[in-house]
């Protein structure tokens, strides 16, 4: 999606002329496994959610972001020394990926409750089954396909830095 | 005449709090320890007390606001000229004595001087007069405006309504929050209980994850604390202003992205009641400092 905006950007062609530089230039279009299609196995996610492989500097700026991962509002990251304030409600994330496989860590970004009953971990790859879901942070309620918190390529983005955290 | 040189401290406080906030960064886990809340050096505070029975052991020990913020914001609390509140509350006073709507009366006419009103914080929310609801202060407050002075309700995070609450809170300062659960307040405090244990919106988080689980911890630069409401209406340094309760409350489900409740709504009202039951037996802090 986000290739398709940076392409149609710039001027103003006619869509037919678009259609056929997709055609040309562009990758097929990506696939993407919606929340509801995952496949659980114990908590873990074997297969990647989308078919392009996950960025880990993206997921480095995702983790520190506010409205988005901000996985530093309750996790130490060491490696990310940039990021102020680091929380300290869940454990040090420094050596995750010594501990979880890929499969796991995905499950654990995904909806982490499957691996920890009843965790305070929110779960940002999941879209239903909230009450009183808002519209992010304004406190109105939620428009009817709320998205997730992170989208699927985010998800790999973030598990690709977990990844490199030996 | 002493308000100008107490607007003119308050501020340097505020300032000289917003400079030290930026080096504050890894602040203790920990409410702070030894320390006692003397407010003008006469008047100590209870800032920790012994958990409620109907807490079930759900907390260790009960601990006001005050002990988990930095010792600038602390200090600032423990004298009247530097807490920057009081200009608030000096106004609340004003608005007291002053007279409004169609039957030209002010609060002082039916009630005499607001000292009268000591106690009054330590007992909200608490059953109406009907016996058919429960109120908050800012009720009562609307109540008499309409009923007895003519006068047009308040909004409830109006300036006046805010200025008014601390005022009285003020009256009570010292005494301790002992508000009643039993009786026609029990399905109240139940409701209450409920809303403090649901996991709200889209990050699916409690009162209980965050104020019970966590108080002491940081989440990002906030040092978390029990999330009790001794101490308000507080002064927040962050937006140079009061603020209410359920104003505080919407915030934080607001926090966890969820669609929020309204300042005033029956939700609201019920959670102040069963929160203001977790913090049974501390004092009524007139009005606090946040950052
Ligand atoms: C609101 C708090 C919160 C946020 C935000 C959060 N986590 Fe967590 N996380 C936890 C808690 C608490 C645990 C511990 C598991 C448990 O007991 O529930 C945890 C556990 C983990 C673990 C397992 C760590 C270990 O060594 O056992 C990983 C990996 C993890 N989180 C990654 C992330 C990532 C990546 C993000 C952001 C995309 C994130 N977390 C955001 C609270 C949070
Ligand atoms: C995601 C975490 C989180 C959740 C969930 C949360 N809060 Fe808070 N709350 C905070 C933070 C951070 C503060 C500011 C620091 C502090 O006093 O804890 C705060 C402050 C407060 C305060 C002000 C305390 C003081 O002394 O100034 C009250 C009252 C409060 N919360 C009540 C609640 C209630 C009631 C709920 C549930 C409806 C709730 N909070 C849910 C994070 C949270």
């Amino acid at each position: 999606m986000r290739r398709i905006a940076t392409l149609c950007a710039p001027a103003a062609v006619s869509a037919a002329a678009i259609t056929t530089a997709l055609t040309i230039l562009a990758p097929p279009v990506l696939a993407e496994t919606a929340p509801a299609a995952i496949a659980w196995q114990d908590g873990a996610i074997a297969a990647p959610l989308t078919d392009s492989p996950g960025d880990a500097g993206r997921g480095a700026e995702l983790m520190a972001t506010r409205p988005l991962g901000n996985c530093v509002a309750c996790h130490e990251i060491a490696a990310l020394p940039a990021a102020s304030f680091q929380g300290n409600i869940g454990p040090a994330l420094e050596g995750a990926a010594t501990r979880y496989s890929e499969a796991q860590l995905r499950g654990i970004i995904v909806n982490a409750k499957n691996t920890f009953d009843g965790s305070m971990m929110p779960a940002f790859y999941k879209t239903d089954g909230f009450i009183r879901p808002g519209d992010a942070y304004t406190g109105k309620a939620a428009p009817a396909d709320l998205p997730p918190i992170l989208d699927a390529q985010q998800v790999e983005d973030v598990l690709a830095f977990l990844m490199t955290m030996k | 005449m002493q308000k100008a040189p107490r607007m003119a401290r308050a501020l340097a406080g505020a300032l000289a709090a917003a400079a030290l906030a930026g080096s504050a960064i890894q602040a203790s886990a920990d409410p702070v320890e030894g320390v006692d809340l003397v407010v003008n050096n006469e008047i100590t505070l209870t800032t920790r007390a012994p958990a409620p029975a109907h807490l079930d052991g759900a907390l260790p020990e009960v601990m006001s606001g005050w002990l988990f913020r930095e010792d600038a914001t602390r200090a600032m609390q423990m004298d009247d000229f530097d807490n920057p509140a009081m200009v608030f509350a000096d106004m609340g006073r004003d608005l007291w004595g002053t007279t409004d709507g169609a039957e030209g009366k002010s609060c002082a006419s039916c009630h005499g001087n607001i000292e009268e009103m000591r106690g009054v914080r330590a007992h909200m929310p608490r059953i109406s007069p009907a016996g058919d609801d429960l109120w908050s202060m800012e009720n009562f407050v609307n109540n008499c405006r309409t009923t007895r002075m003519g006068a047009e309700a308040w909004g409830w995070d109006s300036n006046e309504m805010m200025n008014m609450t601390a005022a009285l809170s003020l009256q009570s300062r010292g005494l301790p929050v002992d508000v009643a659960i039993d009786g026609p307040a029990a399905p109240w405090w139940e409701k209450g209980r409920e809303i403090y244990y649901t996991r709200f919106g889209q990050l699916e988080l409690a009162c209980s994850n965050c104020h019970q689980d966590h108080f002491g911890d940081m989440i990002r630069a906030d040092h978390l604390s029990q999330g009790q409401i001794n101490g308000f209406p507080v002064y927040r340094l962050k937006t140079a202003g009061l603020v209410s309760i359920h104003n505080r409350f919407k915030g934080c489900v607001r926090d966890t992205r969820a669609e929020t409740f309204k300042p005033g709504s029956a939700e609201f009202r019920a959670l102040e009641l069963y929160v203001a039951s977790r913090g049974q037996g501390l004092s009524v802090e007139g009005v606090s400092v946040r950052p």
